[in-house]
């Protein structure tokens, strides 16, 4: 038992501990360093000797000592063993190790004998793993993202692993893309014209969605279980069957290339989220505060400007979060209705700029960094309103 | 009395809904009865602007006399292909001035010529000349007579509200558009999309529910790919994936895993032997099913955590006095507890991902193998520019669609109360 513990434990720590050390190797091979070789089996092995060295020792030294010093070796075996790399890379090597070991602190040999010892081996280094891969899975493309953006079509060409940034250029020689597509592409103007649609999707969708949440909330009347229920279907129907129609409509209309014409369509179709997310919570502001206001005379109009709009502060503004974050990313109207680069949006003319063979990637991905940047910003600032309008809205994209 | 007042409620209560409504109406379902007429009619992109007659004026001098000028109108029907009838024309100039010579079709009145042009055929065009001179031998100021512009009206049929129907587009959709691969690519892309989107969504909520550091930033980096804007994503994985010069292919044979740069997003076909068994792997179709993963893995993750939490600790701790492994707890607590909003989830995601355009677009445009039936409403629509046979692929969407829902609704609407 105790054996198949300790193999168990062994081979799971090395692996994970492969694994980080791959995705550091991959990561400074980025920064133009050149290695060819993973090394994954002499790393697994003396990974084994490690995690072994270890439990071995248990609590002879001092947990702390045993840590750097572990590390301090496996650190020099691993220099020799690999090829030949700069200092800065075997510095990461330690601090991975030494943040490896310390995570294994919980494990002796009088631990391994425990219940279920393997289980627990597996889940605790599945999470370990999970972790990691979560988090380089999603932020590796949005490292390579801002990274590209400040290379050179030539530099790439010449070799396409180094994204390493040179330092000793000036600012504007590494900011140069963001010059180019300001001055060249019209990005201010994008970013206003997408800035205005937002905003304005978010004014006028207020503006419709509150009275309506705070009628199918409170009033009784005819229809509003059939409205309640037919929200939830409408934000069911796709646009892609929406836009043949609304392409020819507006086309006839002349609305087409025109800003108000997105914003109707963007109004439209975040109306049934708005109203829903802020019906559920209107439902939640105790009745009898709206009784006294009646009871000073108010009208309806009055009751939801002075009393629940500023008792649903919190939920107005995750809501306006949300429908902000959907009109700034919304691609495939603004793809159908504009043709004109004088009324593009943001992704719009990102997605024009792709159009053209011959433009440098790194304005491309200069243009992502711009459109992509406010929304993280955003969304990591408010997140708590944001994620808690997710989950209650169940969400339109 | 209080009949009145719950008058006044249901008043009321219109005037509040009434605006969204009709707003929600107009842009959201009359598109969708709009798609049934339009699936009918043979109609084509450059069809659907109503015909107008165009006037372009050009002023000229005529000689050295200023108190003469000739103007040519530049007359046309802007419709290559529909008749518009009886055509009406109009112009006003100052005071003094009149025109020399008048067309037959025209008369001056009151310092307007106005014109009956009758019907002008399809492409119609014609230069429409008047020399006008000033009554009183004064210099005529060109600018005024520029500035003012012609009025043109005329009737033309909007080709859209036409009643001559046709069934040629649904015939086209079933058997001239490879209709059942299709299908099956939109099934594919739509149930792997969904499948493995909510298995990392269970495993990033596993990881997340547990006693870690830092778990709030995880959370938060977890919602990445799912709040940013798709064409940015979209085209970050265009770049990472680009067979000559892209990222991950570079890294794969500067490692010595792959001798040849994969074409993940351009190759239909990948041959791949596991076991000895040899079998061919639809390798574009594959790539966007991982983008689609990635992209929507953390809505899954959202929901599926906020029911984690939502478990009362004490049954795990019972279970603990029980000596359940780690995995029965998972089986026997856990997932029970999350079935529920998994199958809503599985709707939810399985409709979206049936529905998705952008990122496939984004991709691939719908090339080596990806055209499902939301890329097909596009490339028939504007691509072809046949909007009726783009209309008859909304159409099926849709029908399909709302066979989806009411299976969701009989299987799984009730329990959508106990969550």
């Amino acid at each position: 038992m105790k054996f198949k513990s300790l193999a168990i434990f062994l081979i799971i720590s090395s692996f994970f501990l492969t694994c980080i050390l791959s995705i550091w190797k991959i990561m400074a091979t980025l920064q133009g360093l050149s290695f060819t070789n993973l090394n994954v089996t002499p790393v697994f092995l003396i990974g084994i000797l490690l995690s072994l060295a270890f439990v071995l020792i248990g609590n002879k030294i001092n947990s702390l000592i045993k840590t750097f010093l572990l590390s301090f070796i496996f650190s020099i075996l691993y220099f020799y063993l690999n090829e030949a790399s700069p200092y800065w890379y075997i510095l990461g090597v330690f601090l991975i190790t030494f943040f490896f070991t310390s995570k294994l602190k919980k494990y002796s040999m009088q631990s391994l004998k425990e219940d279920f010892i393997s289980e627990k081996i597996i889940f605790d280094f599945i999470t370990l793993f999970g972790i990691v891969f979560f988090a380089f899975v999603i932020l590796f493309p949005f490292y390579i993202m801002l990274v590209t953006s400040f290379k050179t079509q030539i530099a790439l060409l010449v070799n396409p692993l180094d994204f390493s940034l040179d330092f000793t250029k000036s600012l504007t020689e590494l900011f140069k893309s963001y010059f180019v597509i300001f001055e060249t592409y019209n990005f201010g103007r994008y970013i206003l014209i997408s800035s205005a649609v937002s905003i304005g999707t978010v004014i006028v969708t207020l503006l419709f969605a509150i009275p309506a949440a705070y009628a199918v909330a409170r009033l009784n009347f005819f229809g509003k279980n059939f409205l309640s229920t037919s929200i939830l279907i409408i934000y069911m129907f796709p646009a892609i069957v929406l836009v043949i129609p609304l392409y020819t409509v507006f086309s006839q209309f002349g609305l087409r290339n025109s800003i108000f014409g997105l914003l109707i369509v963007y109004t439209a179709t975040t109306l049934p989220v708005a109203i829903y997310m802020l019906q559920g919570y209107f439902k939640s502001i105790p009745k009898e505060i709206e009784d006294a206001g009646i009871m000073d005379g108010q009208n309806w109009f009055g009751i939801i400007l002075r009393i629940i709009i500023p008792l649903s502060l919190p939920a107005i503004a995750s809501v306006a979060l949300y429908v902000f974050m959907i009109a700034w990313n919304e691609f495939l109207f603004s793809l159908m209705f504009l043709d004109s680069p004088k009324s593009f949006t943001l992704s719009r003319a990102i997605q024009y700029l792709s159009g053209d063979a011959e433009t440098p990637r790194q304005y491309l991905m200069a243009g992502s960094v711009i459109v992509t940047l406010p929304v993280l910003f955003i969304f990591i600032y408010f997140e708590k309103y944001l994620v808690s309008g997710l989950t209650a809205g169940s969400v339109k994209e | 009395m209080s009949d009145s007042l719950s008058k006044l409620e249901k008043r009321t209560a219109y005037t509040l809904v009434l605006p969204a409504v009709l707003l929600v109406f107009a842009i959201v379902l009359f598109p969708i009865f709009a798609n049934v007429w339009i699936s009918f009619k043979d109609i084509e992109l450059k069809d659907i602007r109503i015909p107008e007659p165009r006037a372009k004026k050009i002023v000229k001098s005529i000689s050295e006399n200023q108190s003469e000028l000739k103007i040519i109108y530049k007359l046309r029907n802007s419709s290559l292909i529909q008749e518009i009838r009886n055509v009406q024309f109009q112009d006003k100039f100052p005071t003094n001035v009149s025109p020399l010579n008048l067309d037959s079709r025209c008369n001056f009145q009151s310092k307007k010529v106005v014109c009956n042009f009758g019907n002008w055929q399809a492409k119609y065009r014609e230069n429409f000349e008047i020399t006008i001179q000033n009554n009183n031998g004064e210099v005529i100021d060109k600018k005024i007579i520029k500035s003012q512009k012609p009025i043109l009206s005329g009737k033309a049929d909007n080709p859209l509200l036409t009643t001559n129907f046709t069934l040629e587009n649904f015939k086209k959709v079933f058997y001239e558009n490879n209709f059942v691969e299709l299908l099956l690519t939109t099934f594919y892309f739509t149930f792997f999309g969904t499948i493995g989107a909510i298995i990392f969504g269970i495993l990033a909520a596993q990881l997340v529910n547990q006693n870690i550091q830092g778990r709030t930033y995880m959370r938060g980096i977890l919602l990445f790919p799912y709040v940013g804007p798709v064409v940015a994503l979209a085209y970050t994985w265009t770049l990472l994936l680009d067979p000559n010069s892209g990222t991950l292919n570079a890294l794969l044979v500067n490692f010595n895993i792959i001798e040849q740069p994969i074409n993940l997003l351009g190759q239909k076909y990948i041959t791949m032997s596991i076991l000895g068994f040899e079998f061919k792997l639809r390798l574009a179709l594959t790539t966007v099913i991982f983008f689609e993963i990635w992209r929507y893995f953390p809505l899954a993750f959202l929901f599926i955590l906020a029911r984690l939490q939502a478990i009362p600790q004490s049954l795990y701790e019972a279970a603990e006095v029980d000596g359940a492994s780690p995995i029965q707890k998972f089986i026997y607590i856990t997932l029970p507890q999350i079935t529920a909003i998994i199958s809503i989830l599985f709707m939810i995601r399985f409709i979206w991902n049936f529905n998705k355009f952008e990122d496939i677009f984004l991709l691939t445009g719908g090339a080596s193998g990806t055209r499902t039936l939301p890329i097909n409403v596009y490339q028939q629509g504007f691509a072809v520019s046949d909007i009726g046979m783009g209309s008859a692929v909304s159409i099926v969407i849709v029908m399909l669609l709302l066979s989806f829902m009411v299976i969701y609704f009989r299987l799984i609407g009730k329990r959508a109360n106990e969550v």
